[in-house]
């Protein structure tokens, strides 16, 4: 029996591309209550990845705060307000990252997310394809990325103790993001 | 400059009334005190009564609207927020997205005759009005033992707590002032950025 060596694909896709917005999401997961995973998503937000010809990528990601869409409005205006996102002075979430890692369809990004005008590193890991002619004729490649952060250190500092013990929100959340990108046109 | 004081408790010589009075006279020459007169002519919070809540509302809604921050001073009832200044914030958090509190600049500072000088309500009152979506400065004034509290003048008579209560409206202004560079993105900018 012989076996054959498949090479791995460490090559970024060159070029660039452009966010699909009604073909991705970005999201966040955080504990509530202790005993559930609370899900948001955001609705307005773009993304760009870069890659030269050297191979060298990088991934621009922005969301508009206040686009946050929960399953209700009183939560909606909480999360608005100067002890979450304060979106009437931080309109913007940010994230740069200037060191993107492929191995086969794993994807590391290593880069900075600024939240109300904090500025972090963030590591984030999660896959990407290759490109793939669609419908249309568009080329296409998908990104999925996660990444952990503590809310605290970026000014998003709301909690409140339960009766029994514990707090109604864990400080780490889970950031998610789906990404259909196509390539722009040169 | 406008900063307007609320004080929780009704009562004509209260000593949280005297503690707005002491701060007035702390405050920088551009900024202008005005002490709210209509609490007491709130009536209590019914959805019911949203679609036309009545003068009180009203007028308390528009001078929340028209100041630039906002200091409350608290007694302490039970451990706690005093029924009518609740209800006025609970009139004042509302409509949601467009309520008065939301992304206002405010302080609270409380005055009490007991020892613990309404920590409290003070505590209770910052979470309400963070809830309600005020732009909270996070500092406390508990003046305890108020009969004793103000000298003749009606400033405080503590040296310490007249400088504790400088520094928290001097926070309060700054926080009314705004962040030196405007944050605010204009439609689109989203797109040009990325």
């Amino acid at each position: 029996m012989s076996s054959t060596a498949v090479a791995t694909a460490t090559q970024l896709p060159v070029g660039t591309w452009k966010l699909d917005p009604t073909h991705s999401t970005a999201g966040f997961a955080v504990k509530h209550m202790g005993v559930s995973m609370f899900r948001g998503r955001f609705e307005d937000f773009d993304a760009t990845l870069t890659v030269g010809e050297d191979g060298a990528g990088e991934l621009v990601g922005a969301v508009r705060a206040d686009s946050i869409v929960v399953k209700d409005d009183n939560l909606k205006a909480h999360l608005g307000s100067p002890e979450f996102f304060d979106t009437e002075r931080y309109p913007e979430l940010r994230y740069v990252a200037q060191s993107l890692t492929r191995d086969g369809d794993e994807l590391i990004a290593d880069g900075e997310l600024t939240i109300k005008d904090h500025t972090h590193p963030v590591r984030a890991r999660g896959s990407i394809t290759d490109p793939t002619e669609t419908l249309g004729g568009a080329i296409k490649v998908g990104i999925t990325l996660e990444a952990a952060i503590d809310r605290t250190e970026y000014g998003l500092s709301f909690n409140a103790p339960l009766p029994s013990g514990g707090v109604a929100l864990a400080n780490d959340v889970r950031l998610i993001v789906e990404l259909e990108l196509a390539q722009a046109e040169a | 400059m406008q900063v307007l004081g609320i004080s929780g408790s009704l009562r004509r010589d209260s000593h949280n009334r005297r503690l707005l009075r002491a701060a007035a006279g702390l405050l920088s020459p551009d900024a202008e005190f005005v002490l709210f007169d209509g609490l007491k002519d709130i009536p209590p919070f019914d959805e019911d009564d949203e679609p036309a809540p009545g003068p009180a509302v009203s007028r308390w809604r528009e001078v929340l609207a028209g100041a630039d921050a906002l200091l409350f001073a608290t007694p302490e009832y039970n451990a706690s927020i005093p029924g009518q200044l609740k209800n006025a914030v609970d009139w004042a958090s509302r409509p949601i997205e467009s309520a008065a509190l939301r992304n206002k600049p405010a302080a609270v500072i409380g005055a009490s005759t007991g020892i613990f000088g309404a920590v409290w309500a003070q505590a209770e009152l910052r979470k309400a009005l963070a809830t309600a979506g005020a732009r909270l400065i996070d500092r406390e004034l508990p003046v305890a033992g108020a009969d004793e509290a103000f000298d003749p003048d009606g400033a405080l008579a503590e040296r310490e707590q007249e400088l504790e209560l400088d520094s928290i409206l001097t926070e309060l202004l700054d926080e009314a002032r705004g962040p030196e560079a405007p944050r605010q993105a204009a439609e689109g900018e989203l797109a040009r950025q990325v």
